[in-house]
């Protein structure tokens, strides 16, 4: 019972390594800052697997485990506690978090070796463990904000990190400000629900949800209004339509941190609530629906916009905004679980993907255009083997950790008791277009980097495998790519859906606010499940088939040459001119009316104009007043005697 | 004889001595104005002092005294000095106390 009793050495360790290498690091070496910071996260680490070995020891009465230190705000009737608790979906993301961000730390250790302010970058990745760390172990929404703001304050300083690029530095400010966006629809549904429940623990406000009525999508009630403002908050952190533009952007950060905050953990964050917030969302169907849109809307967006991006992380950042919708489409069919199951494989392989494209990166000195990469297979090994795995993995390969989680998703949208079959159909149609897509783009990727003729100058870029630090992680991460999905074999394949069994406690409120399924679950028998898979693995190799053919073979598409098809070519390589589109709309009024009224009016006339006014008539005042002092003493003394008269004559009329 | 007696005449005296402060050029006679001033202020305690029966005016009284006395020291010190200065005792010449 030592952890349970002291839940809150798993966040406190790394504080405890960010604070060391924050205030001592810059005069500490190297292996010193390593020792912390690695150490740090990996004691956490540690402590969190002897968390799931007592955890699982404890009766389901005891569960959710809940810990409170100190009443944190106290304010009238409000209380909020520093609580932490742990239940299957803690465990779950304690997991993910602590092992990959573990494995993260140990490869930054190489990548970083040459990069200035390394105590820097170690201390903000410290920190940023600390946040999420309690984002995941909060259990209230004021705690759990507290680590949402947090990650995006870490993520700020560290896609900032080389903030003498004027790109990284303005990358980092998008980050922060889209993100605020969102944070202000999170924080308007903590009003709302404290205005509801009159409390933000988890344990009231759930409880209070589930008593309240589910409400129908025509009579959306507060429980809708809070499910939907708690998206918002949900769509800036994760990257969901129309908020994802800073994640791209985002990839000017060091790739360590690409692949731990801009792809494992902190966007995640945004699944996370919606799981966490299961109860509210199940008694809002529309809001169900809504997350279940736009879901599906980025998986398919993104994913066509990462078929035309030559950055390598670039399409992997489109890559993750994609699956983030996929992850999100799991929850707005209800399937919260498989979303879940989705964000904790793709935590694995995306940060493969993401370390591995570090690794080359590494290896090419600095270059991150596939234009100017080619046949590094046979000289790089081991990233590619291991960021082969990840691309099966993502694409959805048969036995490999994407393919459970993924094929899951779809078999839960095709059967979802959410919504009208026409509609889920539609969701099920657009979710495997993207999955096809996401094999089209991976393997252009792959073939790009790793096949063909080297097409950089192999006089003047030495290609060099990665230092054993970076490898390692690599590999276990590949294991884990392949073998991470097998917790969630379903019963179809021989298997027990273990996680989604391991989970359901955390979600069996919102399982009773569910639409009836017995008569529903009839219809979706084992064959069509059969079908449905089938068709995702067909749709999976027909995206590695056109992948194949159009950038390995190097056959012209069918549609190549003609205008229709530069045209979108030009739309995609430009993002749909998304960035364009919101400079146009939001930040180019904004500016203007910060130039032309706020600065020119409001402060340079308001503001500035009554400061200087009042200085001016202080001065005219005093101008005038100076008369008085002549220096002849007898006209001061003829004052002293007004001024004597005059008080005299107030007193004798105030006693009157 | 009533209090008022010695209080309007206390209050001429100042009246008298405020007027000179005012008016007179020489300092030697505004000096003067002042110990007038002090002394009519003296009456009025003294006046007080017996009309309501008790010695605290009266105390008063004696450090008005010495106050004035004090202060005759000092002042007539400083009017030698502006004397031997200035050539004059004309106080419109003495004008230096401003910005």
């Amino acid at each position: 019972m030592l952890i349970l009793d002291h839940l809150w050495l798993i966040p406190a360790l790394p504080l405890l390594g960010a604070a060391l290498n924050g205030l001592l690091g810059a005069r500490w070496p190297k292996r010193a800052i390593d020792a912390v910071a690695v150490g740090a996260t990996g004691l956490s680490f540690l402590a969190a697997l002897e968390l799931i070995r007592e955890f699982s020891a404890l009766t389901p009465q005891q569960i959710p485990w809940l810990k409170s230190y100190f009443p944190w705000i106290l304010a009238g009737n409000f209380r909020a506690d520093f609580a932490l608790q742990v239940d299957q979906l803690t465990i779950v993301m304690l997991l993910v978090v602590t092992g990959v961000g573990w494995l993260i730390h140990i490869y930054s250790t190489g990548y970083m070796a040459k990069e200035g302010g390394y105590y820097r970058f170690f201390s903000y990745l410290n920190l940023f463990m600390f946040f999420m760390l309690i984002l995941v172990m909060a259990a209230n929404y004021a705690l759990l904000f507290v680590g949402w703001e947090g990650v995006g304050l870490c993520s700020y300083l560290l896609i900032g990190f080389s903030f003498l690029r004027k790109s990284a530095a303005d990358a980092g400010k998008k980050a922060f400000i889209v993100n605020r966006i969102g944070d202000f629809g999170f924080m308007l549904g903590m009003f709302l629900m404290f205005k509801t429940f009159g409390s933000l623990n988890f344990a009231d406000v759930f409880s209070g949800a589930a008593k309240m009525p589910v409400e129908a999508m025509s009579a959306a009630g507060v429980l809708t209004a809070t499910a939907l403002l708690l998206f918002v908050g949900a769509t800036g952190k994760s990257a969901q339509l129309p908020l994802y533009v800073w994640l791209p952007d985002a990839m000017e950060g060091p790739t360590p941190v690409s692949a731990l905050i801009h792809a494992a953990t902190m966007v995640t964050a945004g699944v996370y609530v919606v799981a966490r917030s299961s109860v509210i969302f199940a008694h809002a169907p529309l809001a169900m629906t809504v997350v279940a849109v736009i879901g599906c809307a980025t998986a398919l967006f993104a994913a066509t916009i990462g078929l035309a991006q030559n950055d390598i992380k670039r399409v992997l950042a489109y890559s993750t905004v994609s699956q983030l919708g996929y992850m999100m489409l799991a929850c707005g069919v209800g399937a919260f679980a498989v979303g879940i199951f989705h964000l904790f494989t793709h935590a694995f392989f995306k940060a493969l993907l993401f370390l591995a494209a570090g690794s080359v990166i590494h290896a090419m000195s600095g270059e991150q255009d596939l234009r100017k990469m080619g046949g590094l297979r046979k000289k790089i090994p081991w990233t590619f083997w291991t960021m082969f795995m990840a691309t099966l993995a993502i694409a959805g390969a048969p036995g490999f950790s994407g393919f459970f989680s993924k094929d899951a998703i779809l078999w839960k949208t095709a059967s979802s008791v959410y919504g009208t079959s026409a509609n889920n159909k539609i969701f099920w149609a657009i979710a495997l277009a993207t999955a096809v897509l996401t094999a089209v783009y991976m393997f252009r990727l792959l073939f790009l980097a790793f096949f063909g003729a080297p097409r950089y100058n192999e006089e003047h870029v030495h290609v060099h495998e990665s230092p054993r630090s970076m490898l390692v992680p690599l590999v276990v991460l590949a294991l884990l790519s392949v073998v991470g999905g097998w917790v969630g074999i379903p019963e179809l394949l021989g298997g027990s859906d273990r996680f989604e069994h391991f989970l359901s406690p955390a979600f069996a409120a919102a399982e009773k606010a569910a639409p009836e399924a017995a008569e529903h679950a009839a219809k979706y028998s084992h064959q069509l499940e059969m079908l449905l898979m089938g068709s995702a693995i067909f749709g999976a190799a027909v995206g590695v088939l056109i992948a194949w053919r159009r950038f390995l073979v190097g056959k012209p598409g069918f549609l190549k040459g003609t205008a229709f098809q530069k045209n979108v070519q030009k739309l995609l390589s430009n993002k749909y001119y998304v960035d364009e589109m919101y400079d146009a709309l939001v930040v180019r009024p904004i500016h203007w009316a910060s130039n032309a009224v706020l600065w020119r009016v409001v402060d340079e006339r308001g503001i500035d104009g009554s400061v200087n006014g009042l200085a001016h008539a202080a001065r005219a005042v005093g101008e005038r007043v100076r008369q008085v002092q002549s220096g002849n003493t007898r006209s001061y003394a003829t004052w002293v005697v007004f001024g004597a008269v005059a008080v005299t004559t107030l007193l004798i009329w105030l006693v009157k | 004889m009533p209090s008022s007696y010695y209080l309007v005449l206390s209050a001429v005296l100042f009246g008298l001595g405020v007027v000179a402060f005012v008016f007179k050029r020489n300092i030697i006679t505004i000096f003067m104005s002042i110990e007038l001033m002090l002394n009519a202020v003296n009456l009025a305690f003294v006046t007080f002092s017996r009309h309501l029966g008790n010695l605290n005016g009266q105390v008063f009284v004696f450090f008005v005294i010495v106050v004035a006395a004090a202060e005759a020291a000092v002042g007539l010190a400083i009017i030698i000095l502006i004397a031997k200065h200035r050539q004059s005792l004309n106080v419109e010449r003495v004008d230096l106390l401003k910005l």
